[in-house]
């Protein structure tokens, strides 16, 4: 059985909804408070959605520096499973284990809505289940999820398969017209080189359950599970 | 240091009240306890106007649990679970500084409803603005979106749904209204009635500051042109604050050691503790050096009187208070016991060991002013519409001016700025008939429907009273759900006027007939007086929040139009009233006539056959129609599919604009597959129902056989571009 860590800090608010997808697939998950120093032995850690220290001062960025995160870093480190969603996503970035920044949406609005992705790359835990150049429904809600990078960093990335997904209309056309927040090359995931740690604007837990919407997401829950 | 005059007419209270309150304290009073008093009697917190005529509403039946005068409205829903649901007004504020305006909107009923026990599980608001060519409201109207969906999205409640209109009567005063749905279960409800002598009184929450002071006074008086200098009184949130004192209240609420509960919202402490105290025959001592603030120097005055957010007011049980302090600290929120329960049963307040205010609290609560305000009852308009005039418009482009119009847009630009799907139980989000959300972990449901016609209310208030009430109604049953019980907002002009009084008495009485007619009963609500500036008033605007459950997840419907080939049946007879209709408005600018007739035997007789459609699965999707007519619902429910219609042109028809615009009410469409349409037929036979069965669904066509015909993608586009060419243009 699959051990999960969701870590939950003031002001998550996507903690539930990825804790139920889990259990729904026999996850063995603890909710981890933030305040916490030790982190239990867990194959997969989860940053949840939500608006940690209510996004004061930089989404994600107090986040970053809570207890629990210096336990986050050195398990992500030696090589532990990591997903950042949403706000996960943006403390990911803010304490340095991903590369990158995530700007303030191109629409200065906050967007909440179901988009396309297509994926890009199966060949990683998180993707396994699904199939290459597979069009993904998900839902976003954010507000700073425009993805910027240097030109050095971008092409490592797109080298090196390390952008599972990226925004793409019905059709899979990854353009313009396809990237709701303005994210460079419509990215809306990334890696970072060992491919343990993942960090998504699209919420996967979102669409874990058919009553609601689609299953799309539960797929990356499944592949980790494989 | 007695008051005087100015001082007097400045906490908005008269001659009159100020002899009152003299004889209440057997003195005269100091600036203090004059501003307590002015907290306390203003028509935002003491209904003074309203009461007498708000007792004449149904509040009760065997679902109710908690009727009016709680933080919010309690029903029963089965298996032990509970509904607390309520709405609200935050009219003035939005006005003057719309984002924090709509914001602390949101704070304040989302505390109404987790104060008593519940989770909340969904956000629902009725905005109102002035005419989009009038130079404000694109910024009100971005301000307001961006509040809302600023607050919600935050503390991570779904918004999932309302009302966005726009007419000229809201120009100087927008209306904000915010509802709260929260879930509970029954056997744990928290009231705020006090029990108990020399029970510790805890502040919890967020620091008090200066912001927000008289907000509630400012609330109870109209604008005028120097309303831009009211903007100290509005108060600003922080919906993180918000969300850590939502966490921390349920986990305290887990064990017994709370006695009562109250949020600090209009008037703040103030409020917060005489509600308690007079509910329990009580009285409070507070010392006033314990209050947690935020700026340095704070007055008594200005702590009693402070309107900060994401407060709260707990009456704790013996020896509880260390358990209860573990969890606001690891919360990282104050807790602090700053007073106790008395047998005295007056406010007294201490600050540097003085006594600083001592009020008997029944002054403040029932002994507060009631008034009987004059009124005058408005004759109804007869006037009939000279149906001739229309023959120049073309049918078809009548139906486009309605669908590009700014009150029948599409309203994404809106609803993508609110987190509709945070928490996971989100079934259907705003653009059909109501919101759908599950009940966590269920195989059940509730619907909600937030509902105006001010145009109705205006031409003839009593109508339009019964009329909202009935097309709630008509929402929920139209996604599948039992009708169960509605809060509302009366949104009116200053109740000194009786004709604005008269508006306010009759939509009351239209209101209450309706509820008493389909055993839908109010539960919660709340009065919004002196919409008006330099002297004139809003349209007579209640708005109507109300609440279905669904049994069964399987047999949820919305609008969605589902296979070609399937017949489209319409439910109800279709007259042809034009009066105060979008057609009339949007194509000729006219606001003539009366409004419909309600029918209330028909509207229930309709609503119930049409649910067992639904619960049967014969009924596959269902649209009710209102504003616009049965050519507008069919529109929408091939914009929403994507797929056409083919609309037959009924014979012996005089005037096709009054059979396709009219607005009568309690009708439905329904689409029913062919195979069971004998079904369907026979049912409604059965039980007496009018149909007509008028269409039939198709590909990528939407149109009326020998009159026009247009492809359903164009209609599409049509719909969704009026907020987006609004927004652009700077």
């Amino acid at each position: 059985m699959m051990k999960s860590s969701v870590i939950v800090f003031p002001g998550s608010n996507c903690d539930r909804d990825v804790a139920v997808a889990l259990k729904k697939l026999q996850f063995k998950n603890s909710m981890i408070w933030h305040k916490e120093t030790e982190l239990p032995k867990s194959d997969l850690i989860v940053l949840p959605g939500g608006f940690s220290y209510g996004d004061y001062l930089r989404s994600g960025a107090i986040a970053a520096k809570s207890n629990i995160l210096s336990e986050v870093i050195s398990a992500g480190k030696k090589g532990s499973l990591i997903l950042g969603i949403c706000n996960g996503f943006q403390i990911l970035i803010e304490c340095g284990l991903l590369k990158g920044a995530l700007l303030r949406n191109s629409g200065l609005k906050f967007i909440s809505k179901d988009i396309q992705v297509k994926i890009l790359s199966n060949k990683s835990k998180f993707f396994n289940k699904y199939k290459l150049d597979e069009i993904l429904k998900l839902n976003i809600a954010h507000n700073e999820g425009n993805y910027f990078t240097s030109k050095e960093h971008l092409d490592e990335l797109e080298d090196n398969e390390l952008i599972p997904i990226k925004y793409c209309d019905e059709n899979g056309n990854i353009n313009l017209k396809s990237n709701p927040n303005g994210s460079i090359n419509n990215i809306a995931g990334i890696f970072n080189n060992k491919k343990n740690i993942l960090g998504m604007m699209p919420h996967p837990e979102r669409m874990s359950d058919k009553i609601l919407s689609n299953e799309s997401g539960l797929g990356l829950f499944l592949s980790l599970m494989n | 240091m007695t008051v005087n005059k100015d001082q007097i007419e400045a906490h908005g209270l008269t001659t009159d009240e100020y002899k009152k309150i003299k004889e209440y304290l057997g003195r005269d009073s100091n600036l203090l306890e004059l501003g307590i008093f002015s907290a306390m009697w203003n028509e935002h917190c003491s209904y003074k106007s309203s009461k007498v005529h708000l007792k004449k509403l149904p509040t009760k039946n065997n679902i109710v649990i908690q009727g009016p005068g709680e933080n919010a409205g309690v029903i029963d829903i089965g298996d032990e679970d509970a509904i607390v649901f309520k709405i609200e007004s935050h009219n003035h504020p939005s006005f003057i500084e719309p984002y924090q305006g709509a914001a602390t909107g949101v704070g304040g009923i989302l505390r109404d409803v987790f104060t008593m026990g519940a989770r909340p599980i969904a956000l629902m608001n009725s905005i109102h603005f002035g005419s989009p060519k009038n130079h404000k409201t694109k910024n009100l109207l971005s301000g307001v979106v961006s509040g809302i969906g600023g607050y919600g999205n935050s503390v991570g409640i779904p918004t999932v749904g309302g009302e966005t209109k726009f007419n000229d009567t809201y120009n100087e005063n927008i209306l904000v209204n915010a509802m709260a749905i929260g879930l509970a279960d029954k056997n744990k409800i928290f009231y705020s009635k006090a029990k108990g002598l020399n029970k510790a009184v805890v502040y919890v929450g967020s620091k008090t500051g200066r912001d927000g002071i008289h907000g509630a006074t400012m609330a109870s008086a109209e604008f005028d042109e120097n309303s831009e200098e009211k903007k100290p009184t509005v108060q600003v949130g922080d919906p993180f604050t918000e969300k850590l004192l939502l966490e921390a209240c349920l986990e305290l609420m887990k064990d017994n050691s709370i006695i009562s509960i109250q949020d600090m919202g209009a008037a703040g402490l103030t409020s917060s503790s005489i509600e308690m105290a007079s509910k329990g025959k009580l009285g409070i001592e507070l010392d006033l050096n314990k209050v947690p603030c935020r700026e340095n120097n704070m007055t008594p005055y200005e702590m009693m009187l402070s309107e900060s957010q994401e407060r709260m007011l707990l009456i704790l049980d013996d020896n509880k208070e260390e358990e209860a302090k573990k969890i606001f600290d690891k919360w990282d929120l104050d807790f602090v016991v700053i007073g106790k329960t008395t047998d005295t049963n007056r406010l007294i307040l201490n600050f540097n060991t003085k006594k600083v205010a001592d009020i008997p609290i029944p002054a403040l609560a029932d002994k507060a002013p009631l008034y009987e305000r004059k009124y005058i009852l408005k004759k109804s308009k007869k006037e009939k519409i000279d149906i001739n005039n229309f023959k120049k418009i073309k049918i078809d482009d009548a139906l486009l001016k309605i669908l590009s119009s700014p009150n029948h847009s599409n309203k994404n630009w809106i609803t993508d700025q609110y987190d509709q799907s945070v928490m996971c139980d989100t079934i259907q989000k705003s653009g059909g008939d109501s919101a759908v959300v599950r009940i966590h972990n269920k195989n059940k449901a509730i619907a909600i429907s937030v509902d105006s016609s001010a145009s109705y209310c205006k031409a003839n208030p009593k109508t339009g009273g019964k009329q909202i009430v009935a097309e709630n109604w008509r929402n929920l049953i139209s996604v599948g759900a039992k009708p169960m019980a509605i809060t509302n907002c009366l949104n009116f002009g200053s109740p000194e006027k009786p004709e604005v009084m008269g508006e306010f008495v009759d939509c009351i009485n239209g209101i209450k007939e309706a509820c008493e007619f389909l055993n839908f009963p109010v539960v919660s609500g709340n009065v919004s007086f002196y919409n008006e500036t330099k002297s004139k008033s809003i349209d007579p605007t209640p708005v109507i929040g109300g609440i279905g459950i669904i049994n069964d997840l399987n047999k949820v419907t919305n609008i969605k139009t589902k296979k070609s080939g399937n017949l489209i049946i319409v439910i109800g007879k279709t007259i042809g009233h034009l009066g105060q209709s979008a057609f009339l408005y949007e194509n000729f600018s006219m606001k003539d006539g009366p409004p419909p007739e309600i029918n209330l035997l028909n509207e229930k007789n309709n609503g119930l056959a049409v649910l067992d459609l639904i619960k049967k699965g014969i009924a596959v999707s269902v649209h009710d129609i209102s504003s616009g007519g049965m050519l507008v619902s069919l529109a929408e429910m091939s914009i929403s599919s994507g797929l056409g219609l083919k609309i037959n042109k009924p014979k012996k028809l005089k005037n096709f604009y009054e059979y396709f615009f009219g607005e009568d009410q309690g009708r439905y469409v329904i689409e029913v597959s062919k195979n069971s349409l004998v079904n369907a037929e026979l049912f409604l036979k059965k039980n007496n129902i009018f149909y007509e069965t008028i269409a039939e669904v198709q590909n990528d066509t939407f149109e009326i056989e020998k009159l026009f015909s247009i492809k359903t993608k164009d209609l599409q586009i049509c719909n969704n571009q009026w907020y987006n060419n609004y927004n652009a243009i700077n």
